[in-house]
């Protein structure tokens, strides 16, 4: 960076000249600068000034080059532990020809970023990152052509090293001496090559997370963190069971608590807000004790789920058809039939909800923990009757989320309470039982698998039927969806916005297999349902792997070579193999007292390759087990950061272990008992097994998502490792009963 | 109201409060410290821990007069000058995070641990982070990281 020659310009002239008006808005100084550059060069940087996005046709609404010689990539995007803020930094760098050290970046902000939808589905990387991967191409050449017209050279003739245009004769020039301080106002044509890949020099080597040293620091990072001068606290009473409604609460009682500014009576919503934190949760408690609910009572009990499934799902949606599966199974030479279930499980996120909300002069700001800004701000719109351009949504770092958990509800709740104190920052916090509770959880699901093979051991047909309630209820755009706008007054209804694919991904097999039929039997389940990571394919896949397992027992063929058999995937058949070797396979311990389960998918039939081997051993207490050891392959193609990879498939497979092992969300008539950690208890160091990780990387492939490749898999690995060691199929989850925890 | 006083990060601090209060609330509305965090309210997760005389104690429940007089550190306190803490430097080094809202617990745990006994197994360090909940599942590099320190000797 020392190298840089920065143009004249300095920072006033240059807001000056770019006619930008500097809205401090620098809540965290360091917020936008990389860690390493802070600690290095003990800097502070400030960060671009903010504009309002232009389209996302322009370079400069994805990639900011300013005045002080520093580069920001601006992202629709959520930064949510996974680590894409350094994977899109780097991609930027590597097609810039820049240091990854002097790249910032800018996640979803309705004021400033392009609007990318949700940071979901293993998606980011594939989608966001194809965007700023071209638009930083884009700028290389703009950059490029500017010095060529300048020097009067080909750009044939330029080179790029660390953001410095080299030309012949010994010519140089920094693009920040280029630029002058202007904006990258040129389109994306798509004319711009994207770099070989042969010639990366960032792409796929490890970088630093972007936040680690601020987070071992325990710096101001994330929502919870924020702090505005007289910003008061919010809490929020939920009902005690869906559907419950208020019947009293003595107001006065609680108005005339220490420090207590409003207490919020609004239908069934209760809320209160307080001068201190702690002010606000002793009036929260209060409220708890002296509220009197009409109750309403959850009707279908856990040991009756699953049947009340079969007996109240819709008339099945043939997802994929045949006109007579079942005869093609009895013709195989022999078929087989099982059926696998799952429980409802909680995201459980460590620290629950937060959000920060303002409302002034019609104006609302709110800084959330969102996993989409633009959908929140929709969704606000309804909520207030408000139009979105008076809307502004700040994506904010929240504790690991996997899906769609407390964070768009807390949110709308924080803008409830600002629009009742204007002028006033609000920020509501849930407490752990509002979020353990009043959570969208990933259904339960029941799966049915036929099939038959030939004498060969080739899977001949197959059928699948699934039953299941949605695995989406994001509140993309409508109020209903927040459950806190289900209980005002003037209630919002909550409509299914109809059952989404969630429920059958990863069903359909990818082996290959000529005929099948694939059946979805959708169900209201007593319990609310949306997107935890991975959705249908973490049951599905499951249901397809125990299966597959079971089928290869009874081939009787090894389950690795039984899946190789029935794969024509390369890129499948090669991450099988892989694991094969790199587990030693061949040299297994055999004495009876380690099982192994084998698994593989391909996420979404279209994403990421992983393969797992689990290994089970026998505990000295009789009929118990412990699970010792994940060991995984995966295919993500074009790795962007190698160590951000292995870091969140390790901690996939460590989150599917408890979840198969240990999780199911436990309720009663009276509505979910799983209140905390005692009563929904997840895996803890003691328990977590060995993980070890290794990656196939194709830098001449697109990269793939990865981030929920390992869900579905890790489950059925247990199972299957389990099954051998007890000599009988388990078919439900979770295992507890099995296991040592 | 009452006067509580004790050390914080070397400081010796005095403040007029309710002295029911729990700790985690004076640290972060008082002190803006940002390190310790509300996870459960329950002492089940960890995630608000400091180090009260060298051992890692929760903060979300206990009333704040029960601190009176102790010697508190949180996690701002561990950096010395400009070096960060033996145990700061592993989780940068084994890249242990990934959402970082448990990190505060597991870094105050190991460092206790480590204080008691710098040359633990691996069960112990099992142990000594058994109480933090982590959903992320990063379990793994944590154990990693405290390892790295204790081989070290430091």
């Amino acid at each position: 960076m020392k190298d840089f020659k920065l143009p004249n310009t300095n920072r006033r002239s240059f807001l000056k000249a770019s006619g930008q008006l500097l809205i401090s808005f620098h809540l965290f100084p360091l917020a936008f600068c990389s860690p390493k550059e802070a600690e290095e060069l003990n800097t502070l940087y400030e960060g671009i000034p903010e504009r309002a996005h232009q389209g996302k046709d322009i370079i400069d609404s994805w990639i900011r080059l300013d005045a002080d010689g520093h580069v920001t990539v601006l992202t629709g995007k959520q930064e949510l532990g996974q680590g894409i803020r350094t994977a899109l930094m780097q991609i930027a760098a590597e097609e810039l020809d820049v240091p990854f050290e002097i790249c910032h970046i800018i996640n979803g902000d309705t004021g400033q970023t392009a609007n990318e939808g949700y940071t979901a589905g293993s998606n980011s990387v594939e989608g966001s990152g194809s965007a700023i991967r071209q638009a930083a191409a884009e700028a290389r050449l703009y950059l490029l052509k500017e010095a060529a017209k300048e020097w009067g050279v080909s750009i044939d003739q330029l080179e790029v090293k660390d953001g410095v245009i080299l030309g012949p004769e010994g010519k140089k020039i920094s693009y920040w001496e280029i630029l002058d301080g202007k904006f990258l106002e040129g389109n994306i044509t798509g004319e711009a090559k994207i770099k070989s890949p042969e010639k990366h020099q960032i792409i796929g080597k490890t970088f630093q997370r972007a936040e680690i040293l601020d987070m071992v620091q325990g710096k101001a990072h994330f929502v919870h963190d924020l702090r505005f001068p007289d910003m008061l606290h919010a809490r929020v009473v939920h009902p005690p069971s869906y559907g419950s409604k208020l019947k009293s609460l003595d107001t006065d009682l609680i108005s005339g608590m220490a420090g207590i500014e409003k207490v919020i009576v609004d239908g069934s919503f209760v809320a209160v807000v307080a001068k201190r934190e702690y002010q606000a949760i002793k009036a929260w408690q209060k409220i708890k004790e002296i509220c009197q609910w009409e109750k309403s009572e959850i009707k279908v009990m856990s040991d009756a789920l699953f049947a009340d499934m079969e007996r109240n799902s819709n008339s099945p949606q043939e997802v994929e058809k045949h006109p007579n599966i079942k005869s093609v199974i009895d013709k195989a030479t022999r078929s087989h039939q099982s059926i696998y279930r799952k429980p409802y499980h909680m995201h459980g996120s460590t620290g629950p909800g937060c959000a920060v909300a303002k409302w002034e002069n019609q104006n609302l700001t709110v800084w959330s923990p969102t996993q989409g800004v633009y959908p929140l701000q929709n969704t606000l719109a309804d909520l207030l009757g408000l139009e979105k351009e008076y809307i502004r949504c700040i994506g904010m770092p929240g504790s690991g989320c996997y899906g769609h958990n407390s964070a768009d509800d807390v949110s709308a709740e924080a803008a409830l309470i600002a629009k009742q104190l204007p002028g006033k920052h609000i920020r509501l916090q849930w407490m752990r039982g509002n979020e353990h509770q009043w959570e969208p959880y990933g259904s339960a699901m029941q799966i049915a698998l036929e099939a038959g093979i030939d004498q060969e051991g080739k899977i001949t047909a197959w059928k699948t039927q699934i039953w299941s309630d949605t695995h989406s209820t994001r509140p993309n755009g409508r109020a209903g969806h927040y459950i806190s706008a289900r209980h005002l007054e003037n209630a919002f209804e909550f409509q299914k916005g109809g059952f989404s694919g969630g429920s059958y991904r990863n069903a359909s097999p990818l082996y290959t297999i000529p005929d099948r039929k694939l059946l979805l039997h959708n169900y209201e389940g007593p319990l609310r349902t949306s997107a935890l990571r991975g959705l249908g394919a973490y049951g599905n896949i499951f249901a397809l792997e125990s299966f597959i397992d079971e089928l290869a027992v009874l081939a009787e063929i090894d389950p690795f070579e039984f899946r190789i058999k029935n794969l024509d995937n390369p890129r499948a058949i090669e991450v099988i193999k892989t694991l094969k070797s790199k587990c030693n396979w061949e040299n297994r311990d055999q004495s009876g007292r380690v099982g192994y389960g084998l698994a593989f998918a391909q996420y979404k039939n279209s994403a990421s390759y992983y393969a797992v081997l689990a290994e089970v051993h026998k505990s000295p207490k009789e009929g118990k087990f412990r699970l010792h050891k994940l060991t995984g392959v995966i295919d993500s193609g074009q790795c962007i950061n190698p160590d951000g990879l292995k870091n969140q498939t390790e901690g996939g497979m460590i989150q599917s272990a408890s979840w198969t092992i240990m999780e199911a969300v436990q309720y009663d008539a009276n509505g979910v008992t799983s209140k905390d950690w005692n009563s929904y208890p997840i895996m803890r160091t003691n328990d977590v097994p060995e993980v070890e990780v290794h990656i196939i990387n194709r830098p001449e492939e697109k990269p793939l998502g990865a981030g929920e490749a390992a869900q579905g898999p890790v489950a059925a690995a247990i199972v299957n490792a389990l099954s051998s060691l007890l000599e009988k199929r388990v078919y439900e989850l979770p295992l507890k009963e099995y296991f040592e925890v | 109201m009452k006067t509580i006083s004790f050390q914080l990060n070397g400081k010796n601090q005095e403040i007029q409060v309710d002295p029911e209060e729990p700790l985690l609330y004076i640290l972060r509305d008082e002190f803006e410290l940002s390190g310790a965090k509300f996870g459960c309210g329950l002492q089940q997760c960890s995630a608000c821990m400091v180090l009260v005389d060298d051992q890692a104690v929760p903060t979300c429940l206990s009333p704040c007069e029960t601190f009176q007089g102790k010697n508190i550190e949180t996690i701002e306190g561990l950096k010395q000058g400009n070096k960060l803490h033996p145990v700061q430097e592993a989780f940068v080094e084994e890249q242990a995070a990934q959402c970082g809202y448990c990190l505060n617990g597991m870094l105050i745990s190991a460092v206790s641990l480590l204080r008691s006994n710098n040359n633990p197994s691996e069960e112990e360090i099992k142990e000594a982070l058994n109480s933090i909940i982590c959903r992320c599942g990063t379990h793994s590099r944590f154990i990693k990281a405290v390892k790295k320190v204790s081989s070290s000797n430091i």
